[in-house]
This record gives structure tokens, sequence and C-alpha cells, in this order.
């Protein structure tokens, strides 16, 4: 992921300088804008890497940051030593894999919500609200209550994206018309789509025994309390093979923004473009769903952040959210384990608490540019 | 995924054409939109060097003949030739080399900053050797299209002249030796009116083939080298704006009385509705 962000900033940050200036006004602006994308990047890592270290140490069982690193070092082969049999144990079992899922599940929702913005040309659009993350809820539910076990511990993840496919492109095919979505159609649509997937769960667990009833609610609330590797293996290919494709379509989102024909003009296969996003989307979406249940709001709040710091340019934005999610995730759920401790809040209650009065206020505020919806 | 990152540089790029070539061509050419014929056989070329008016009265079909030359629109009869290949044997990366569409009203999702957009046309040409020029193109149509000063500022902060202006730099910027341009003028001042049709005339007499959508028909005698009037999706007459532009088939065609009169100085056409 840092790979991929890297060059495309460096690459932005070099033109201002070789340009003989197009406009007489341009080069402060633009010099000023393109610079930005490598801060971001760089705090944003440097964020990670603070609040990794912070979470590694911060528990029930409190490990000093130094003896975090030293036992780090001490794996990789790079000097360091080992802790005490149970400070190692907490260190590699318990929080080690939380952090990594935290870190997989934020920069799959922030990149998905980044793609789904792009392809719907709306920055309301994200898994949570438009109803793809239920739709894989459904999925996942199923497989509980079914107690599928056909791929053994990838069940859940494979019906979490076939439930987020089927959805995405319902979704689409319901909230678009003449080559436009229009705001009030895709939020009606998400809450159609919400509150049939409500239903459908609502039957699997009125059809389900009380132990997986326990399970679906603990999945359900968000949360990712019960991580270990094994899990972490069972959606990291996933995520990785979404974000590695999704950058590659930065350049053609950018020409999507101007609208469905002047992208094909320019040179766009805009269906097949779509397709694949939807794909890559669904499955962000199934990765992240899979483990933490529904976690709405990152996908809405960090591309619409960056947007704002950044400007719209996908180069940055499709990589930068998935930076920006992970940050973002690894960062709550550090404060959902902390701040009510010995107890843990849910994850994704957290995120909806924080993200719902944002997504209002973006709502108000894309209300009075349109000047309303109708 | 792969093959579609390097597909760029296996794309054959467009030759160098004698003026008079026709790069976009229509025949017969029947549209149906719902249960509309908009277009019911219609013929028209489209050639290098020449600007080519299409005018008529409101939904007589003449964004629809734009949209079909554009390969937007699948013909339900007849056919839509692009450089010499039917339409629908162009991917869409060959077909972005070759024809560039101004859209009648300019939109973005996403508030990018003008120069942003007028780069935005340069897409077809990345990984190509002439991406190399790319700043000079793009300063170049900020300039032709008088929008360098807006080129640090959002497009979604300028009013609607400013946008139609910025999308038509875009389509310069484009460098497509086909130009097909929706209503350019609709949106301008008097001034830029002016500037966009001596622009078309510039691209024209560099070689490219411009077909524009006017309502202004005194801008179309003046400014076109050929002009089709379109009644009922059909042509209703074709050739220099001399020969076309001819009070009786105007009335009809308007169903407004119209009067056609040489200017007393320069011999170009004027036409007007008249008035009692």
């Amino acid at each position: 992921m840092t790979a991929t962000v890297t060059p495309a900033t460096t690459s932005e940050g070099e033109t201002p300088e070789d340009t003989k200036s197009p406009a007489g006004k341009a080069p402060q602006g633009n010099r000023g804008r393109r610079s930005v994308p490598y801060l971001l990047t760089v705090g944003m890592l440097a964020g990670l890497v603070v609040i990794c270290l912070v979470s590694a140490g911060i528990g029930a069982y409190e490990i000093p940051i130094g003896d975090v690193i030293a036992s780090a070092q001490h794996r990789i082969g790079l000097g360091g030593a080992a802790l005490d049999r149970v400070g190692e144990s907490v260190l590699w079992n318990v929080r080690f894999p939380r952090i990594v899922l935290a870190l997989i599940v934020g920069a799959s929702l922030g990149c998905a919500g980044a793609l789904m913005q792009g392809v719907f040309g709306n920055p309301l659009a994200e898994p949570g609200v438009i109803g793809i993350s239920s739709g894989a809820a459904v999925g996942g539910v199923a497989s509980i209550t079914f107690g599928l076990t056909f791929f053994g511990s990838w069940t859940l993840p494979v019906c979490a994206f076939v439930g987020g496919l089927i959805t995405v492109f319902l979704v689409y095919a319901m909230s678009r018309s003449g080559g436009r979505t229009e705001v009030v159609t895709l939020i009606l649509t998400g809450v159609a789509v919400t509150a049939f997937g409500g239903a459908m769960i609502g039957l699997f667990i009125f059809f389900a025994d009380n132990a997986e009833i326990t399970q679906i609610t603990f999945w359900q609330l968000g949360s990712l309390a019960q991580a270990t590797w094994p899990k972490v293996l069972a959606v990291l290919p996933w995520a990785l093979v979404g974000l590695a494709i999704a950058p590659f379509y930065s350049r053609k989102l950018d020409l999507l923004s101007l609208g469905e024909r002047p992208a094909r003009h320019l040179g766009v296969d805009v269906e097949r473009m779509r397709v694949v996003l939807m794909f890559v989307t669904a499955l962000l979406t199934a990765a992240a769903v899979a483990v933490s249940g529904i976690i709405s709001f990152v996908g809405l709040v960090v591309p619409h952040l960056l947007r704002m710091l950044a400007g719209p340019g996908h180069r940055f934005l499709v990589p930068g959210s998935a930076l920006g999610g992970a940050l973002v995730l690894a960062g709550a759920d550090l404060t959902a384990r902390t701040i009510a401790a010995p107890a843990e809040l849910p994850l994704g209650v957290l995120t909806a608490l924080i993200g719902s009065p944002f997504f209002f206020w973006l709502l108000r505020r894309t209300r009075r540019k349109q000047g309303g919806w109708a | 995924m792969i093959r579609s990152l390097f597909a760029v540089r296996h794309r054959e790029l467009p030759a160098p054409v004698e003026p008079g070539t026709t790069l976009a061509s229509a025949e017969a050419l029947h549209i149906k939109l719902g249960a509309r014929h908009v277009l019911r056989g219609v013929d028209i070329e489209a050639r290098a060097g020449e600007v080519v008016a299409l005018v008529g009265p409101n939904g007589a079909g003449k964004s629809t003949l734009l949209a079909a030359l554009a390969t937007d629109l699948t013909p339900d009869a007849g056919t839509v030739r692009i450089c010499g290949k039917d339409a629908g044997e162009w991917s869409a990366g060959e077909l972005a080399l070759r024809r560039s569409v101004l859209p009648q009203a300019a939109s973005l999702s996403f508030p990018f900053l003008v120069e942003e957009v007028v780069r935005m046309g340069r897409a077809p040409w990345n990984g190509t050797a002439l991406a190399d020029n790319d700043d000079e193109v793009i300063a170049a149509a900020l300039r032709a299209t008088e929008t360098t000063e807006f080129a640090a500022r959002p497009f979604s902060a300028l009013s609607g002249g400013e946008r139609a202006r910025v999308a038509l730099a875009r389509v310069l910027a484009q460098q497509a030796p086909l130009l097909l341009l929706d209503e350019p003028t609709a949106a301008l001042d008097l001034r830029h009116q002016e500037l966009v049709l001596r622009v078309c005339r510039e691209r024209a007499a560099a070689g490219d083939a411009v077909v524009v959508v006017l309502h202004d028909l005194g801008l179309a005698a003046a400014y076109a080298d050929r002009v089709a009037v379109l009644h009922d999706g059909t042509i209703a007459a074709e050739g220099a704006p001399a020969e076309v532009f001819d009070g009786a088939l105007l009335s009809r065609v308007y169903r407004q009385p119209v009067e056609v009169l040489p200017h007393p100085r320069t011999g170009t056409l004027l036409v007007f509705p008249e008035r009692g």
C-alpha cells in the first residue's frame, strides 16, 4: 500500500517545477495542493506506526513500548530480546493479530468508500450507507446459521462476498437512471436494501440456535476482539487483491467524474471499469464485514476528509483512503478497548457514534450546495 | 489487468490525413429513441479541413446525429464510419485518439481544478510519445479559450459560460482530428461566441474536421463551410451557407417567417426572424 502511495505523490510533486506554468496564477495554487498528498502520506504513516506501537503496549497486561520494539526485533532476527512467556504470548497471539486485523479492515473500508464515491460520482456513497455491508452481513449470518463449512475458515468471507456482490449490483441497477445517480435515489435504495437485509438477518436468527445467536450478535456489533492469526489469513488475500487492483483505476475514476459519456469519449471502457470496480468493492467490503461485522462510516469519512485536504484526484485518494482507513480503524479499536476498560465497547458502535453526526453534516452541506434534492 | 495496463502502447496512432479526407460519415442513418424515430435516413460527411454546422429547430435530431457520429448511440439502421472504419470496430481508446466530443452541458462530480479538468483531455495520449507535449498543449488550449486566468480555480466555482469554455479547452487538448461540438456557444457572450467559432476555423485550417451544432444561423453563415439543415429527422438541405440559407426554406423548417439578406459591407448572409 505504501509502495503505491509514494510514486504517485512524487510524480505529482515533480510537475510544478518542470512545467512552464500554463497559467499566471497556477503554480502557487498547484504547488500548495500538490505537496499536500506527500505530507499527508508521511503524516498518516507516522501516525500508523505510533498507534500500532501504543496499541501493542496498552491493555490489561501493560507492555512498555521499548519492550514491544525489542520483541519485534527479536522475532525478525535484528537483536532485541524476547519478553517473558506471558508477555510474548499476549503480544503475538492477542495484540498483534488484532492490530493487523484492524489495519486490514480499515484499509478495505477506506478504499472501498473512495471507489464507491468515484464510481457513483457521489460523495455520499459508502458500503455501509448504501447497503452493501448489510448484504455482505446477510451472507455472513447465513453461513453461521446454516453451519456452512465448505471452504473451511474461508466460508464466512466467501458468503459475505457473494452477499455483497449481489447487493452492489442490485443497488447500482436500482439507483441509476439516465447515466446519473441521484442522491435521493441512492440513499433511499440504501434504506430499502438495508431494511431487506435486516429482515433476512432477523429470519436467520429466528431459525438459529442459542449458540449461533450469540455468535451472530457479537459479530454484528462489529468487534475485533476475537482476532486470531487464522482469521487474519482468512481475509488477508481478499483485501490484498482488492487493494492491489484499486489504484490502477485511479486515472479512469478521475475521468469518470466528467460523466459517463465524456469518460468514454476519452477512451475509458466505462462498462468494464464499472464491473471490475463493483467486484473490487464487494471484495473489500466482504473482507471487512467477514471479520468485524458492520463497521459503518469509515468509508464515508476518510475519503471525504482526504478530498477536502488534498483535492479530488484519485491517484492519491484511492491509496490514501486505504492508509487513512487503516489509521482511523486502528485508532478507533484502541479507543474502543481502552475507554471503558476493563470492559470493551463494540467497535461498530463507536464508529457509528462518531460517524453519524459527520454524515448528517455532509448531508446538509450537499443539500445546501445543490439547493435541495428535487 | 496487465493487458489493459500496456494496451496504450499497442494502440495504433492516427496517421495524418490529406485535406478533404472523410473523417466521419453517416449513411442512411436511422435512430430510434424510445418509440420516436429521431433520425430517419440521414447521410452526412465530415471532411478534414472543413467546418460543418448542423442547424434546425428544437427536436429536429441535431444532438442525436452528433451523438451517433460520436458513437454514443448505436444505429437502428444504416452505418456510421469513423476514419474509414465502421464505428463498432474501434476500441474506446482508439476512438479517443480520433474524435473528441463537447457535450451540451458540462458537469463534474468532484471539485477538480480547471487545469486538472483540461489535463483530463490528454488522457488518451497517456503512455504515447505525444504525452510529452501535455503541458504545452494544455497551455495552448487554455489560451485559445481565454481560460488561462481560471486555471488554478476549482471548476465548480466558475459561471456557466466559463465552464463551457473550460469544457471546450478540454476538448481542444484532446487533439483529435475530428471535433464534435454540441452547442458550444449556447452559454457564451458575444465575444466568446465569436472566439469559439474562430477556434473552430483554426482547427479546420490545421486540417481537422469540425462538426458543430448551432442555433445562431448568423454564426453558421459566417463560419461554416457547409451547413446541414435538419428537419424532423431528415436533412432538409445541405451545402454552402449561400446555397442553403434561403428565406422560404428556413421559414418552412422553423415555422417562423425568416428573412435572409447579405451584409451591406462584407456580403456574409444575415438571418433574421421577420418582425412586424
